[in-house]
C-alpha cells in the first residue's frame, strides 16, 4: 500500500490587512511515498516543507488538491491513530515531566491503559531519557526536548512517522542518535517522512528524496539517481603556491594548504587544468574524481543559490 | 464525558495547578479575606457585612483575573509551543480540544473558588464566632460567582480561538465590565426608540448578564435568594456558555494553524 498519496495539493495564503495580497506557499504538489521507505523532503527555509506537513496533519487546509495517508482521508481518526508527528522545534508543556507527557499523549492516542506504562518506559529508554523521566520539561535542553518529541511521535507504534526538521538544533551526538532512531524505525517497517535542510543527513538516511523550492517540487527520486545526472567534479592538488593563468580564468576557487594548492573543477575542465599545470611546470600531486553530492544536485536544480542558503546547507 | 475531552481537561487542570502564578493570586485573595477581618473590626456592628462583601468581591475579582489570565492563553499558548500540533495530529477533534480546555479551566476555577471560599468562611466564623442560617446566602453567592467564571472561561476561550492573548484579555475584561451593567443597558434600551432601541436591545441581550449573577449585597445583608433565580441563572449560564463555546468551535474548526 502507498503510505502517502498527494494529488495536486495547493496552498495560497491571503495576506495583508484586507487579505487582498495572495502568497502561494505551495504550488500543485503531486507525490507518492511507499510504505516502509524513508523519504526526505528537502528544501531551503520557506520552500513549503512545513506547509506540506501541516496540511497532511490537518493543521492547515489546502486551497486545492487532496491527500491520503494509508489510504485514508486526512481528517479520519483511524488514520490519525496510525501516524506520529514531530513539529519543528517543539516545546511541550512546561510543568509536565517527560513521563507525564508521554502518558498524556498515549491516552489521547488510545493506547490501552494496561500497556501504556510499559510503553512509556520502553520509549523513554529508546530515546535515552529514562534518567530524566521525572524532570519537568521546562528544565530540558533543546536536544532533550527533541528526543521527547520523537518519543511522543512513536509512542503509539504508528505506521507512518512525520518529522519536521528532526535534527534541528542538535549537536553532532544528538544528530547521530536521531539518525539511529530513524534507521531503527525503518528496520521495524515504519515509513518515515522527514523534512530537513541538512543534505548530508538526507543522503545518509533516505531511500528517496523530494526537493521543493518556492512551493514547487523540483525533483523526486533515489539519491543515486538524482546525483547521476549532475556533472562530476575533480579535485586537483599540486605542489607550490602559484595558480596557473589557465586555472584562474576558469574562476575556480583555489585553496592553499601548506606547500600545496588545491582546486575543484568540473570534470569537463580537467584536461585544460592539467595542461595549464604542465605548461607552468608545476608538480602534480593528485587528481581525484569527486562523487556528485546531493548538494550539487540541489544547487543545479535551484540555480544560483542565495549565500544564506549555501551556508545553511553546509551546516 | 468523552475520554479525550476528559484527558485534555485533566491536563489543563494539572498545568494550571502547577503554575505558580495561580498560587500568588489565591494567596492574594486569602489575604484580602484576612484584611476584611481587620476592616470589619474597625466597623462596629457591621463586621459580617464587611467580611462578606470584601471577601466575596475578592473571590470574584481574583477568580476573574485567573479566568482571563489562563483562559486567553489556552489556545494561543498551545499554538506557540506547537503542543497543539502534536495534539491534533492524534485522533483528537478540534471540538474535543476546545471542550477539554473549557472543562479543565472551569474545574481549576471551581477548585480555586473552593479554597478561597474556605478563607471567606473562616473569616466569617472568626468575626461572628459561629455561622448562621443566612450564611447559606453566601454559598449561593459563591455558586453564582462560579457561574460567572464559567461564562468568562467560555468567552476567554472564544476570543483565544482566533485572537492574540492581549486582545482576548481586553475583550473578555470589557465584556465582564459591560455585563456587570447589563441590567442598566436593558433599562436604557427600553427608554430608546427606533434603530437605537434595536441596537441597544441587541447589545443588552448579547452581552452576558453578570448583574443577575451578582448577589453579594443580598448575601451580605442576609437576604434570601429565590430558588427560581438559582434555577434561572444556572440555565442562563449553561445556555450562554454552550452558545459561546459553539461559536468558538465553529471558528476554530476553520482556522489555519500557521
Amino acid at each position: 500500500m502507498r503510505a502517502i498519496e498527494i494529488a495536486g495539493l495547493e496552498k495560497v495564503y491571503n495576506a495583508g490587512f484586507w487579505r487582498k495580497r495572495s502568497k502561494r506557499a505551495l504550488r500543485p504538489l503531486n507525490l507518492v511515498v511507499e510504505e516502509g521507505e524513508i523519504f526526505g523532503f528537502l528544501g531551503p527555509n520557506g520552500a513549503g516543507k512545513t506547509t506540506t506537513l501541516k496540511i497532511l496533519m490537518g493543521l492547515v487546509f489546502p486551497t486545492a488538491g487532496s491527500a491520503r495517508i494509508l489510504g485514508l482521508e486526512l481528517d479520519d481518526p483511524r488514520m490519525k491513530a496510525q501516524i506520529g508527528f514531530l513539529p519543528e522545534q517543539p516545546y511541550f508543556y512546561d510543568h509536565l515531566t517527560a513521563q507525564e507527557l508521554l502518558h498524556y499523549y498515549g491516552q489521547l492516542s488510545g493506547v490501552h491503559a494496561k500497556q501504556l506504562s510499559r510503553r512509556v518506559e520502553a520509549v523513554l529508554e529508546q530515546v535515552k531519557l529514562s534518567n530524566s523521566a521525572n524532570v519537568q520539561l521546562r528544565k530540558f535542553s533543546k536536544g532533550m526536548l527533541q528526543r521527547v518529541g520523537i518519543g511522543q511521535a512513536i509512542l503509539h507504534d504508528p505506521k507512518v512517522v512525520f518529522l519536521d526538521e528532526p535534527m534541528s538544533g542538535l549537536d553532532p551526538m544528538g544528530r547521530r542518535e536521531v539518525r539511529s532512531l530513524i534507521e531503527d524505525l525503518k528496520a521495524r517497517g515504519k515509513t518515515v517522512f522527514f523534512s530537513t535542510h541538512i543534505l548530508s543527513d538526507a543522503e545518509a538516511l533516505c531511500d528517496r528524496v523530494g526537493i521543493i523550492h518556492q512551493g514547487e517540487l523540483r525533483g523526486v527520486g533515489a539519491v543515486a539517481e538524482l546525483t547521476a545526472g549532475v556533472h562530476g567534479k575533480v579535485e586537483i592538488v599540486w605542489h607550490g603556491a602559484t595558480v596557473p593563468a589557465g586555472i584562474v580564468t576558469m574562476g575556480a576557487e583555489c585553496r592553499s594548504a601548506g606547500e600545496t594548492m588545491r582546486v575543484i573543477v568540473p570534470e569537463e575542465n580537467q584536461d585544460a587544468a592539467l595542461e595549464a599545470l604542465r605548461r607552468e611546470r608545476l608538480r602534480l600531486i593528485s587528481v581525484v574524481p569527486m562523487r556528485s553530492s546531493l548538494e550539487d544536485y540541489f544547487v543545479a536544480q535551484l540555480g544560483v543559490p542565495l549565500k544564506s542558503e549555501v551556508v545553511s546547507f553546509r551546516s | 464525558m468523552n475520554s479525550r475531552v476528559f484527558h485534555i481537561a485533566t491536563n489543563t487542570l494539572r498545568e494550571a495547578v502547577r503554575d505558580r502564578v495561580l498560587y500568588n493570586l489565591i494567596g492574594f485573595a486569602l489575604l484580602m479575606s484576612a484584611a476584611a477581618v481587620l476592616v470589619g473590626q474597625v466597623s462596629i456592628q457591621i463586621e459580617r457585612l464587611v467580611v462578606i462583601n470584601l471577601g466575596l468581591t475578592a473571590v470574584s475579582l481574583f477568580g476573574l483575573v485567573i479566568a482571563i489570565f489562563i483562559g486567553i492563553g489556552l489556545v494561543s499558548k498551545e499554538i506557540d509551543k506547537r503542543t497543539l500540533y502534536t495534539l491534533l495530529s492524534r485522533p483528537v477533534r478540534r471540538w474535543e480540544f476546545i471542550a477539554g480546555k473549557f472543562f479543565g479551566l472551569s474545574g481549576t476555577l471551581v477548585v480555586n473558588t473552593f479554597f478561597m471560599a474556605i478563607g471567606v468562611f473562616a473569616a466569617l466564623a472568626y468575626v461572628s464566632h459561629h455561622l448562621v442560617g443566612s450564611d447559606v446566602g453566601v454559598l449561593v453567592a459563591l455558586y453564582f460567582i462560579v457561574l460567572q467564571f464559567v461564562i468568562i472561561t467560555a468567552l476567554a476561550l472564544f476570543f483565544s480561538s482566533f485572537s492574540t492573548p492581549i486582545f482576548s484579555a481586553i475583550f473578555a475584561f470589557w465584556l465582564f465590565v459591560i455585563g456587570s451593567f447589563a441590567q442598566d443597558l436593558r433599562n436604557f434600551a427600553a427608554m430608546t426608540h427606533g434603530l437605537t432601541r434595536w441596537l441597544a436591545t441587541g447589545a443588552a441581550y448579547l452581552v452576558p448578564n453578570f448583574s443577575t449573577l451578582n448577589v453579594i449585597t443580598q448575601a451580605a445583608h442576609g437576604e434570601p435568594v429565590p430558588s427560581q433565580l438559582i434555577l434561572f441563572n444556572t440555565g442562563y449560564a449553561l445556555i450562554y456558555s454552550v452558545a459561546v463555546l459553539s461559536a468558538a468551535v465553529l471558528i476554530f474548526e476553520r482556522r489555519n494553524l500557521k
